[in-house]
Formats: C-alpha cells, structure tokens, sequence
C-alpha cells in the first residue's frame, strides 16, 4: 500500500483512523486555462474518506465541490496533486483506463437521472456490465437483482417515461450499484424530487452505506439532506472550509414514518 | 464490448426512430438500386452483343475485291477480277495472324426440286467456311477439300431454302436442280435467322467455290476470301498484313487505290460493344452520385443523433464505454444504416431490373459480382460517412457531455 510515502498532510482535519482510506487526495489542484484568464477551481484539497463513510459534500455554486467530484469520478485529471483510490493512484492513469476504473470501482447517481429514454429499467441498470464483457444471462439476471435493491421489483420492463422520478432515480442507483462498486458519487440526487421521495432516496443510500459499506460522496445544497450523511465537507473558494462529522444524525426510516403518503406508487419500500 | 452486443445495441438505437432510420436508408436503397438496375442492363446489353459477335463468327476479317478506275470511270465493289485463288492461298501461308481462309464467289440462281423453284444466292466456299463463320450443319454432312478439289455437284442448303422447296421433307440425299445441273444435297445448315444487318442468313446454298467458279459463274477469279484472325486483337494486325500482301501480289504502285475492300464485322461489333461499355460505366457512375448523396444522408443523421444523445453518450463514458466503445457504437450504427439499406436496394435492383425487362423487353442480367460489390460498397459508405460522426462522439468530454442541455 502506499500510506508509508504520504507526506503529513496539515491543511485539514481527516478522521484519525486505522483504517485503509477508500479515498484519499493530497493537495488537489484543478486550474482551468481560458486562454486570458486562468480558473483556479482548486487551490489544494487534502482529504480521507473512509469506506462506508457517507461524506455530503456542500457549498455554493463556484466553490468547487463539482470540479472536485468529477475529479473523484475519474472523469478528468487533476492539475497538481494526488489522488488515490482504493490504495491506486489515479491521478495519472490514460483515459482508457479512467474509463475501467469508473466501470468496476464508482458509481455515479445524477440529478437528471440521465437514464437512456425508450429503453426498458433493465437494460438501463445493465448498461455499466456491457462494458466490461459480462454475458447477456448475467447482465439481465444482475440488473434484476439490483432493480430488487433499490424496491423496483416487478417494474424491470418499464420505460423511464412510465416511471415516476423517485422511481426513475431508483433505476440510476440501480445502475450506479450493478457493478458492485467501492464507491458511489450522487450528484444532487434529490435536487428534482419532492420531500417525501428524497428521504426515500436518502433511506437507500444510508442502507447501502449500513449494509454494504459502501462509501458514498453526496453533492447537496439542502442542509436537510446533508443531516443525512454522517460527515459533511464544506468548499468554499476551491478549498475545504469545514469537514466535521454531522452530530445529530437523521435516520431516513424514522422520518418517513412522521411523512403522509404522497404517492401509492412510492409505497413499494422495503 | 462484443460483435452481437455491438450489433443489438446499434439496432436498437435504430428502431428507436424507425421513421428517421426509414428515411436515411431510402438514399442508400435508391443509391444501390439504381447502380444495380443500370449495371443489369448494360450487362443484358453486353451479353446481346457477344451473343451477336458470336454469331458474326470466327474473328472474320473479309475481303472484298474492289472496284477498278478504268479511265475516270469507277466500278462497283466486286468489280475487278485481280482477286485469286493464288492470293487466298498466299494469305494462308504468309499472313501469321490468319488462322483460316476460304475462297468466296457467289452467284444468284434458280433452284428446282420437284415442282418447286426458289431463287437463292449460291456461295462456293472451301470446308473451313463453315468454322470461319461458325455456323454448324443441322442434319447430313459438309463436304470435303476431296469434292473441292474434284468440283464436285453436292450442296448445303439453309433452312428457308429447306421450307420453299421441301416442306416437311427430308433434303438430305435429296437432288436439286441448279441451272439445270443436278446437285445432291448433302446437309442442311443450322438456322441462323437474321444477320446483325437485317438480311435472311438462312436463304442460301454452299457449295465448292470450284463447283461454282466452273459449272454455275464461268469464272476463274474470286469475288471475296473470308478469312478468320487468330483473336480479336489480332483483327486489326491482320487487316494490314493482308492489305500490305495483296497490293504486293496485284503490284499496284502506291498512287494506286486498292483493288480490294477489307472490313471486318467483327471489329465494328467490338467497337459497340466498347461504346456499350462505356455507356454502361458512365450511367452506373451517375447513378452511384445518388449512393454518394445517401452516404451524405447518413453523415448527416449520424451527426445529429450524436448531437441529440451527448447525454446518452456522457452517461456510456461515466459507467466505463472507452473512445473505442463509442466510437465502435456509432460507426456500427452507420454501417447497420447503410448495409441494411444497401441488402434492401440489391432486393430493389433486381425487382427493377426485372421490371424493365418484362416491361420494356430490354434484355437484363444482374451480375453475382455487382451484387457483392454494391453490399461491399454501401458497408463502405457506412464507415466512410459514419467515421466523423463516430469520431465526434468518441471525443466528446464526459464532463461536458452530462451537462448538455
């Protein structure tokens, strides 16, 4: 493993542990070239997440939680720093093989759901395991189960457009899960629901997180989401303000029992 | 990703529009079919002629003798008598390019069987004619250099000779009556119905051009040598040889015309034949222009499905498709596209081509090999007209790709 030739990092408080960091990032630095004028999105994050750590992620637009997100998602490469994930650094890897750590290790959960349209909830869910040469049998039995996770059973051959939103982001974290990752990024899940479907979605998230230790980073606005979470990191200016555990800690299940009913299709919840 | 799953998932995204799919493909059948109907019937056209160039024989090149300035006054064609026997058999010796050679004289006559008459054109020819001109016996026999040499009474007969004045008998064996003169017939000629040039082959008498030279012209001399050149490419060659032997032998000095016409029907059949070609090139060209525009059809759909589906792609890239993947994904889609459509226009092209010929009776032949060229082809438009689309979407930034509005 690679811990013995970390450099101490002081910049941040990071949770004193013993424990293997699913993430860590040393002195993230993202800088946007516009010709003219140069972005700075990050100005050096230092950061360990653990797994089964569910982190939300807060700030105002501009602050650099989405540069770092994507950054975390493998989707582009930092400037200056180091990124390692699952004990690999990553921050140098080629595009090829960018694309093979998002396929098997991270998950990704979008505010739009960004499902593909006129294609059915299981070959939504199956599409991560076409693109790393699972066979047809497997694909669609895999996408069953993981369609069974999330409470959609029985809803496998539905079209997005026959599904409600809480149900359509039901099938993307679905998707995110099907590959079994270490890690899954949601980017204001809950951004496009109503109140009751996005403690629904965040009863998912803290089970998976319970369950599975799965280590997920959440992207929120609303304070009442992010109490969701058990530790929240606020950006600001393209650095971590504030990184603290949150201390009254909301359970999902509770707060759906004190929430009416707004939708009889949403009472599938298990 | 692997070669099923690329073809299922490119099927699928085209099903997903059909009415688009439709449409885009129309290029391509209409492209493919038109190249497909023109190349069957300049191929039907084609194979008309060999079948004609066939017919005319055996690479003929025929020599005429010529007409004579006798003082100012010019004559017809056939009208000198300096063609011989001696130079049919020199053209035989000396010419290389020649591989067989007949002496020609012809005559009209009258001919009687029973209390039938018929007037025919009587040709004196050596054995070889008949494979100089590829024309074959029915029923009976040829003669013999045997009966050249002793100007024997035996004679072949075509087969409108054969109706006016046998009906429904058998002339083989048969005796008819030419200027008086009994002639036994000893075959009778395959029907050859009309000549490219619209007379009746069939209405003819060949005998041994001695047999005529002596018992029905009184001549000693030769109207025509028809002679056959080793290929068709040796036609052209042996017309000169023959021309450069014959003003030799007649001693004609060079301000003198010739004395003899040299034509060969094959060589003008060739030269239709050549036209034909490139008539049917040039038609197959304009109509391969529509495949070109189906191809730019499909350049044009795939750009604006890549653009319609960023999302669709920025989504592929978050769960793992590689460049190669997307780039495979809608390059397979243009190739499905466009081979789709070009198996639907071979299936057009032939239905047309058949049309035209039951419709128009021209004839038509569509060629296995255009077929397989025109599937190869619209596979190719596919990946030539696919590939910038499929690079666009290979090299989209994941990032911006899921932000697209």
């Amino acid at each position: 493993m690679t811990e013995d030739v970390l450099e101490p990092q002081a910049e941040v408080a990071v949770p004193k542990t013993g424990a293997t960091p699913i993430i860590r990032v040393e002195n993230l630095h993202k800088t946007y070239d516009l010709g003219e004028v140069q972005v700075h999105a990050l100005r050096g994050i230092s950061l360990d997440i653990l797994p089964g750590e569910f982190v939300a992620i807060m700030g105002a637009s501009g602050s650099g939680k989405s540069t770092f997100m994507n950054l975390i998602g493998c989707l582009d490469h930092p400037t200056r720093g180091r990124y390692f994930l699952d004990g690999q650094d990553v921050s140098t890897l080629s595009k090829r093989e960018l694309a093979r750590i998002r396929n098997r290790k991270i998950g990704f959960v979008f505010q739009g759901f960004n499902l593909l349209p006129r294609t059915s909830a299981v070959e939504n869910v199956e599409l991560p395991l076409i693109y790393s040469g699972v066979s047809h049998e497997e694909r669609v039995e895999r996408a069953r189960d993981a369609l069974g996770i999330v409470g959609l059973a029985g809803r496998e051959d539905h079209h997005p457009s026959q599904l409600s939103g809480g149900q359509q982001q039901r099938v993307a974290i679905a998707r995110a899960l099907i590959n079994n990752p270490s890690l899954v990024l949601a980017d204001e899940p809950t951004g496009n629901l109503d109140s009751r479907t996005s403690v629904e979605i965040m009863e998912i998230f803290q089970r998976l997180s319970k369950e599975r230790t799965l280590t997920i980073l959440l992207v929120t606005h609303e304070p009442d989401i992010a109490r969701y979470a058990n530790r929240v990191v606020l950006f600001r200016d393209g650095k971590v303000r504030r990184d603290e555990p949150v201390e009254e800690r909301a359970d999902a299940v509770e707060v759906l029992k004190t929430l009416p009913l707004i939708d009889a299709d949403e009472e599938e919840e298990s | 990703m692997d070669l099923t799953a690329v073809i299922r998932v490119a099927l699928r995204a085209l099903a997903r529009n059909k009415m688009r799919t439709a449409l885009t493909m129309l290029g391509i059948i209409i492209g493919v079919g038109a190249v497909i109907c023109t190349v069957a019937i300049g191929q039907g056209a084609s194979n008309q002629v060999q079948e004609q160039l066939r017919n005319l024989g055996d690479n003929i090149v025929f020599i005429a003798a010529g007409s004579v300035n006798q003082h100012g006054v010019r004559m017809g064609s056939s009208a000198t008598k300096t063609l011989s026997l001696a130079d049919a058999k020199a053209i035989q010796q000396q010419v290389p390019m020649v591989s067989r050679v007949s002496p020609g004289v012809g005559a009209q006559v009258q001919v009687v069987y029973g209390n039938q008459n018929w007037n025919t054109r009587v040709r004196g020819a050596s054995p070889e004619y008949l494979e100089i001109r590829r024309w074959p016996v029915a029923n009976g026999g040829s003669f013999s250099q045997h009966e050249v040499d002793a100007a024997a009474n035996v004679c072949l007969i075509g087969q409108t000779v054969v109706a006016n004045l046998f009906g429904g008998e058998d002339p083989v064996n048969k005796t008819v009556r030419i200027q008086n003169l009994p002639f036994r017939v000893i075959g009778v000629l395959a029907s050859r119905g009309q000549s490219p040039f619209g007379q009746d082959e069939d209405d003819t008498i060949i005998m041994p051009y001695t047999t005529v030279q002596k018992k029905i012209s009184g001549i000693d001399w030769l109207n025509y040598i028809m002679c056959s050149a080793i290929s068709a490419d040796a036609i052209h060659p042996a017309q000169q040889q023959i021309a450069a032997l014959l003003r030799q032998r007649h001693r004609l000095r060079a301000d003198e015309d010739d004395d003899f016409i040299i034509r060969s029907p094959t060589d003008l059949a060739n030269v239709q034949a050549q036209a034909g070609r490139i008539m049917t090139l040039l038609l197959a060209s304009i109509a391969s222009v529509s495949l070109l525009v189906g191809g730019i059809g499909i350049m044009n759909i795939m750009l604006v499905s890549v653009t319609e589906r960023t999302r669709e792609i920025g989504v592929r890239m978050a769960v793992g498709a590689t460049e190669e993947d997307v780039q495979m994904q809608f390059l397979s889609e243009a190739m499905v596209l466009s081979l789709l459509g070009g198996s639907a226009g071979v299936l057009l092209g032939v239905a047309a081509s058949v049309g035209v010929s039951s419709m128009l009776q021209w004839p038509t032949s569509v060629p296995p090999q255009a077929i397989v060229i025109a599937v190869l082809f619209s596979a190719g438009v596919g990946i030539f007209f696919g590939y910038y689309p499929a690079r666009k979407a290979a090299r989209l930034d994941p990032i911006e790709a899921l932000r697209y509005e």
